[in-house]
């Protein structure tokens, strides 16, 4: 068990990046001239004010948390799968043709929602494949494979929008037509305009993963491959097969966040409808060196600053940019993995990686 | 040769230069053993800061043009050397994991850049104009293409010269080959690593800073969100790749990357017309062009694809072929080296 002295320390070593990363961005606020306590209190009411702000939230949480969850499945394979937001965008495809094109009747609407559902499930593991093949087989860096990637899907989806599923009237490169309401996935009440089924998939998801990475043995051979590629292969350890599996599932629950994005975001497709989310993601996992258990709570947090970011614009004494908010969560993730490294100096009998300690308690019984 | 030609494959040299100053700086950073992955946030956070001061230089009237640009100039280097530096001492002396620090400040860099650029976009600010070189522009066919251009164009020529003299004909640049090898070796004989890597770390990323206000000065004057650059930074990585880690391949690679983007951006314009007779197909398609370029030559250079392809070859000219074609990169590039 942890000493109560490590556990301060642990504690100390999470707020002091936090409180720094709070003062430079209040810093930056006043060099743009604006008060930092009113940025909070925007941020704050952007998010919270009511139940339809709070639906907005967890409209940001219902993806990030997504694609975080596979995130952490790549990263346990020691796998940087920048490529999550192309996966996205490769979901938000598919999802985009299935609710053009399968026009099944009203009656049918559930039915319909979880074949578009599936449809994007396989449009984000096929480009994660993508990845995975050059990778794995052609020794293309994942980094790369990833970013060549999510461009090539973006520039897909801006040919698709103007060009074969332009609107009728004005076509613009600004997005299709609205999808028919079938197609659609329903809002819980006007007041909180969230899809349930979707907050049930991501616990569903979070659940199965959970047990998948920690009591079975794919989870091992995952862990084995990312710790240590060669001796996992010596072991016998099919890394191939562990990698690309790895991918696969990240692209599945990154393709899901994409068709969430279309077919309830925005209701139709647009450029770039990933908005990010998948890079979020990767500082989600970042901040928390790979632990699956706090996910739903930080991308809940990165939801709330998301969401609250857009009043920054409209607030008439702020008017500042929304990107304040990527400022604030790339400071805080970056402050985080440095103080790691500064508590490491301090205490060096805590050297070992924090993911160690946690998957060593909870080590699959064989 | 057709005036026209001679004009096209000059501005191509021009808009390639960001990536040519961004590749070779990271070139060296990496030959060091240090990867930079910021390039992307990092270009467009210097160049946004670096047109921000000449601009504010040009408002207050202070300082004369040439000044505002040098002014310019120095910020974007100090931004990028200083985002270099975190992700060096991050590795260094905080132990951390090069790519993660790097990956983070790519996104943060890019989204303070669009923060603190709010109120400079789609303003007019000084430039960096042409200086068309005395007797060398004057040459046949080489003058129009290399010599007409400005002043970041020649100095990039310089530091490819510089920079692949000093790591293949110089002891200091043999400790720099060395530390990203084989830094305990280099180590054992006396080598500063943790020193060099620091030094060679800032060094690389002035030169990516110097690249980002390239942009915001020259190549795509003032600043716009998204950054006009966008997407060149990875590309920027990626061509350090192709380009095995050698300034001339790099600087190569760079080039081909330009020549791409410009023909495919003069097709979106003007059209595509074959013997006289226009050819249609959706032209936003061409937009994929340099990233399927950029696949295509990291499956060349890197893959366990090229290594079967010369098995096919004969044995006489396999050799000499895998060394035009694979590239690979420096043994610790990415790690960390523990003094014992």
């Amino acid at each position: 068990m942890k000493d109560t002295k490590s556990l301060a320390t642990q504690i100390a070593f999470l707020l002091i990046p936090v409180a720094i990363s709070l003062a430079v961005a209040a810093i930056l606020v006043t060099a743009v001239g604006r008060d930092p306590l009113e940025v909070v209190d925007a941020l704050w009411k952007g998010a919270f004010k009511d139940s339809r702000k709070l639906g907005g939230v967890v409209n940001f949480w219902i993806p990030l948390t997504l694609v975080s969850i596979g995130l952490v499945v790549t990263f346990r394979a020691g796998l940087w799968n920048i490529g999550v937001e192309g996966q996205m965008m490769m979901g938000a495809l598919f999802a985009s043709w299935g609710a053009q094109y399968l026009l099944w009747d009203a009656s049918m609407s559930p039915l319909l929602n979880l074949a578009l559902i599936a449809l994007s499930a396989l449009g984000g593991m096929f480009w994660a494949f993508v990845v995975g093949l050059l990778k794995i087989r052609l020794g293309v860096n994942e980094i790369f494979g990833g970013v060549a990637l999510n461009a090539l899907v973006n520039v897909i989806s801006i040919y698709m929008i103007s060009g074969p599923w332009q609107p009728r009237i004005g076509g613009s490169a600004q997005g299709t037509e609205p999808f028919p309401v079938p197609a659609l996935l329903p809002e819980f009440s006007k007041t909180f305009p969230v899809n349930i089924f979707m907050i049930l998939l991501v616990f569903a998801a979070f659940i199965v993963v959970m047990i998948m990475l920690n009591a079975t043995r794919w989870g091992l051979n995952l862990k084995a491959v990312g710790k240590n590629m060669r001796s996992a292969l010596l072991l016998g350890v099919a890394t191939e097969r562990a990698s690309m599996s790895a991918f696969l599932v990240c692209g599945a629950l990154a393709g899901i966040a994409g068709s969430y994005r279309v077919l309830f975001t925005f209701d139709n497709l647009r450029p770039l409808a990933s908005g990010g989310i998948g890079f979020l993601g990767l500082l989600v996992v970042l901040l928390l060196s790979i632990r699956l258990l706090w996910v739903p709570l930080i991308t809940f947090a990165f939801a709330a600053i998301l969401t609250g970011s857009t009043r920054l614009q409209i607030a008439p004494s702020l008017k500042l940019d929304s990107s304040l908010a990527g400022v604030l969560q790339g400071m805080l993730v970056l402050f985080v993995i440095l103080f790691q490294g500064v508590r490491e100096i301090f205490f060096p009998q805590r050297a070992v990686d924090a993911e160690d300690i946690e998957t060593n308690e909870n080590r699959p019984n064989e | 040769m057709n005036e026209e030609f001679l004009n096209t494959l000059g501005s191509i040299i021009g808009t390639a230069t960001p990536l040519v100053i961004a590749s070779l700086g990271e070139t060296i950073t990496e030959r060091a053993g240090v990867v930079n992955l910021s390039l992307d946030g990092s270009l467009a956070l210097a160049a946004v800061l670096g047109f921000a001061a000449a601009w504010t230089a040009q408002e207050a009237g202070v300082l004369d043009v040439p000044m505002q640009i040098a002014l310019g100039i120095v910020v974007a280097m100090l931004v990028g050397a200083l985002i270099a530096l975190l992700i060096g001492f991050s590795s260094i002396k905080l132990r951390r994991d090069q790519v993660a620090v790097g990956f983070v400040l790519t996104l943060l860099a890019a989204d303070l850049a669009r923060f603190l650029g709010a109120d400079f976009t789609r303003i007019p600010g000084p430039q960096i104009t042409r200086f068309a070189l005395p007797v060398l522009s004057d040459l046949p066919i080489l003058g129009p293409i290399f010599f007409q251009q400005n002043v970041l164009v020649y100095f990039s020529y310089i530091l490819m010269f510089v920079i692949w003299f000093w790591l293949f004909r110089t002891k200091g640049g043999l400790s720099l080959r060395a530390i990203g090898e084989r830094p305990e070796a280099a180590y054992a004989r006396g080598a500063k690593v943790q020193q060099l890597r620091y030094w060679y770390t800032f060094l690389g990323g002035a030169l990516v800073g110097l690249a980002g206000v390239a942009y915001s000065l020259n190549v795509k004057p003032g600043w716009s969100s998204p950054p006009a650059m966008q997407g060149d930074g990875w590309i920027a990585l990626a061509i350090v790749i192709f380009g095995g880690w050698h300034p001339f391949r790099v600087v190569l690679g760079a080039w081909l990357f330009a020549a791409l983007r410009a023909v495919s951006s003069n097709i979106q314009t003007n059209g595509l017309f074959i013997f006289g007779q226009e050819i249609n197909f959706p032209f936003v398609l061409l937009n994929t062009l340099p990233w399927l370029l950029m696949i295509l030559t990291l499956l060349i250079v890197s893959g366990g694809f090229t290594e079967r392809l010369l098995q096919y070859m004969p044995r006489a000219v396999q050799h000499r072929m895998r060394a035009f074609l694979r590239s690979d990169p420096p043994k610790a590039l990415g790690t960390r080296f523990e003094m014992e």
